[in-house]
């Protein structure tokens, strides 16, 4: 008899060339896992862990006691989420374009997963704190961060609040909300347990929320951030954004044998919950019972949030290269946008012509913004920031050496 | 003015802040019940409070990683890594984040950060006790790097590396931690206790960071070192009868370049000496600073004495590390041309 042992590799259920298979995925019906109570143990949230909660059904009806939790939902909050996904895409879709362009070096989008930080934003408190990547854009849109700072970062121009220190998308914006984005993987998840720690030391009553992706979830800093938060039970949200690929690299390697991320939480005392990332109305109840428990004491939680990454990973990617062109469209939870205006629709608070409007209202106001921060400076028609800002700011005080190299380049 | 061993220094230095500043707050392996390995935090949990010091898992990245997300906040802590050779499963978080909030983020977040942690060799630590990691920090835009020699220095440039707004490595010669050691591990050691070294003034002074100190005064040759080289220096110099100066540059990042320029144009003549292994070590950059600023006044081709270019090894501290006889020769050799 052979005793050959053999490793097992993960693979996506089809690569290019095949067709999209999402046979394999659970999807429960909405409205089907009850809201917690805000102090719920680890051990208690097995199934919250390990299924999906879902609020909004095929249909577009909000259903279940999670819909209930959003009772007092005000239609116009909701047709304001709705405008900001829309604002969020068109932005994507206009930035990938000025890239394709030759205007700017990168753009990452994040198309397909608006719903998540779009929603999330809007439980949110001012000095609140966000640790993210660089995907969730929807945080300073949903937050009211000004156009023109966000698409100037992006061109590196007058208009960059970080004086083009940073690759596009890695935004900064401390009044906002949104901590300094890493382009290292991972290393944000541990500062959002520290500011943490730090909001309960000093006596303040905000808390930070770390972001991380399905496959940097791989990283020691995943890791160090849960056995931190566990060890010491501070005011933080740890939310995974598990949207399937890391570049390339399917989630089920970062994954293993694991059943979901949200179950990896358990392990360490954390309770965890898993959502449908695409339903809007589900990322809103989530976040509103997740702050309002973090908020209370009840300690750190994980949020998977389960979602499907549309475009490529970046401007510098090709996922045509790595699985089926059409699997997007295949995705079987629906794209936000669309599912959010079907709910509104459904209700009367929304139509096509409305839609079609707005569209053509957010395209105006993102072309408008775009135009008078490209006359700062693009890539093709460079305006640079003047050197001298390399300099800046490397310490709080310019020590002699810098001093000396600064005067060697001349400004 | 106390006498004061190094440890009590530094423990002075934290008793003070902590109980001048409440956004103050030390953490690390063993730091708070039991006074971290070395018994440097020794008795302030019990003054103090859990709140502000405390043990925290043997993680060096949660370690750092948490006193990032602090600092950002707006808190000053003093975060402990036990000996200097497991800091590096921090690299990432400190050469990549804290070195640079300030900068990536054009000023809207900062990082006050203090890293302390052992370092060098002279207590049979061996490979992976005995290390000095400052080149692999100093190379690092954005942080700063601090060593002392004496429990007077350590006391006040940890009061200032506390108050400083950028990240400092603070790092502490264990070899010193008990008393001055002059390279001979046969001699009677020595204790801060009678040493006018170990003269501590009581209550809040800080040293400022960036400036070096001239622990000797000599006009023949410019010995350019810091940490426990400098007493080794001190008796090599006794021990050549030559009338050197020893510079303790206390400041690695950023150097005092203004001190250094001003004794190698005096002297004329320079040696480098650090404890670290020589290749690609601080004092390469130390020799190509005073090239380019000093080069028409030197008399004799700069000398460096390091550490060899092998791991620390346990039974062979001696071997390794350059004590006064290496010292001494190459006092000979720069004076001879």
């Amino acid at each position: 008899m052979s005793s050959h042992t053999k490793l097992s590799f993960a693979h996506p259920p089809a690569r290019p060339g095949e067709t999209p298979d999402f046979s394999a995925l659970e999807i429960p019906a909405a409205g089907a896992l009850p809201v917690p109570r805000l102090d719920i143990a680890a051990q208690d949230c097995v199934e919250h862990a390990n299924s999906l909660i879902r609020v909004m059904d095929d249909r577009g009806e909000a259903v279940g006691p999670w819909a209930d939790y959003l009772s007092d939902m005000e239609p116009e909050a909701l047709r304001e989420g709705l405008r900001h996904m829309m604002t969020s895409r068109i932005i994507d879709m206009r930035m990938m374009n000025a890239q394709r362009q030759g205007k700017m070096s990168f753009y990452i989008q994040s198309v397909g997963e608006e719903a998540i930080a779009c929603g999330f934003q809007r439980c949110l408190k001012p000095g609140d704190m966000n640790f993210p990547t660089y995907r969730q854009q929807g945080l300073l849109i949903a937050g009211g961060y000004p156009l023109e700072k966000l698409i100037g970062q992006f061109y590196s121009n007058a208009y960059d609040p970080l004086q083009g220190r940073q690759l596009p998308t890695l935004h900064s914006a401390r009044d906002y909300g949104y901590f300094t984005v890493s382009g290292n993987l991972g290393t944000q998840y541990v500062h959002a347990v520290g500011w943490a720690m730090a909001n309960a030391l000093t006596g303040k009553d905000n808390i930070a929320i770390g972001w991380i992706g399905d496959g940097s979830t791989a990283s020691n800093d995943f890791h160090t951030a849960l056995l931190s938060a566990s060890s010491y039970w501070p005011p933080v949200i740890l939310n995974v954004v598990n949207n399937q690929w890391a570049i390339s690299t399917y989630t089920g390697v970062a994954r293993g044998h694991g059943r979901t991320y949200a179950a990896r939480a358990l392990g360490y005392g954390i309770p965890a919950l898993r959502i449908d990332g695409n339903d809007y109305l589900a990322v809103l109840a989530v976040t509103r019972w997740a702050t309002e428990r973090v908020r209370a004491g009840h300690g750190a939680i994980l949020i998977e949030w389960y979602t499907y990454r549309v475009g490529a990973h970046s401007s510098s990617d090709d996922p045509s290269a790595y699985r089926p062109k059409d699997e997007a469209k295949a995705w079987p939870l629906g794209d936000p946008i669309e599912r959010l205006k079907q709910h509104l629709i459904l209700s009367d608070e929304w139509s096509e012509a409305r839609h079609v409007q707005a569209e053509a209202e957010i395209l105006a106001e993102v072309i408008e913004v775009q135009k008078r921060v490209e006359a700062a400076g693009t890539m093709i028609d460079p305006k640079p920031i003047p050197g001298a800002s390399i300099f800046k700011g490397v310490y709080a005080d310019m020590p002699e050496h810098i001093r000396r190299q600064r005067q060697e380049m001349g400004v | 003015m106390p006498h004061l061993t190094m440890i009590e220094a530094l423990r002075d230095a934290m008793d003070v802040m902590l109980a001048r500043d409440p956004q103050v707050i030390l953490f690390g392996e063993d730091v708070g019940y039991f006074g971290g390995v070395f018994r440097c935090t020794s008795g302030l949990q019990k003054k103090y409070g859990e709140e502000r010091v405390f043990d925290t898992p043997i993680n060096e990245s949660a370690i750092v990683g948490l006193g990032i997300g602090m600092a950002a906040q707006g808190m000053k802590p003093c975060v402990e890594i036990q000996f200097a050779d497991y800091v590096f499963p921090a690299y990432d978080q400190i050469t990549q984040e804290a070195a640079r909030i300030r900068h990536r983020s054009n000023e809207q977040f900062s990082c006050p950060l203090v890293i302390r942690m052992p370092t060098g060799g002279g207590i049979f630590g061996g490979q992976t006790h005995s290390q000095s990691p400052e080149a692999l920090f100093t190379h690092v835009a954005g942080l700063k790097v601090v060593q002392p020699a004496t429990p007077y220095d350590a006391k006040g440039l940890l009061i200032a590396s506390i108050e400083c707004p950028d990240p400092v490595i603070f790092l502490e010669p264990k070899r010193l931690y008990n008393g001055p050691f002059n390279g001979d591990h046969k001699a009677p050691a020595q204790s801060w206790k009678t040493h006018a070294l170990g003269d501590v003034p009581e209550g809040h002074y800080a040293i400022p960071l960036g400036k070096a100190r001239i622990h000797r005064e000599g006009e023949a040759v410019t010995i350019l070192t810091y940490g426990t080289m400098v007493f080794v220096a001190e008796a090599a110099v006794e021990k050549a009868g030559i009338d050197a100066e020893i510079i303790d540059l206390r400041s690695l990042l950023p150097l005092d370049l203004e001190a250094i320029e001003a004794s190698v144009r005096k002297t004329g003549r320079c040696i480098v000496l650090h404890e670290a292994t020589k290749t690609s070590g601080l004092a390469g950059e130390i020799i190509a600073c005073v090239q380019e600023a000093c080069f028409y006044h030197l008399e004799a081709p700069i000398q460096r004495v390091t550490g060899w270019d092998a791991p620390y090894p346990h039974a062979l501290e001696w071997d390794y590390f350059p004590g006064q006889d290496r010292v001494c020769r190459a006092l000979e050799a720069v004076m001879e041309v």
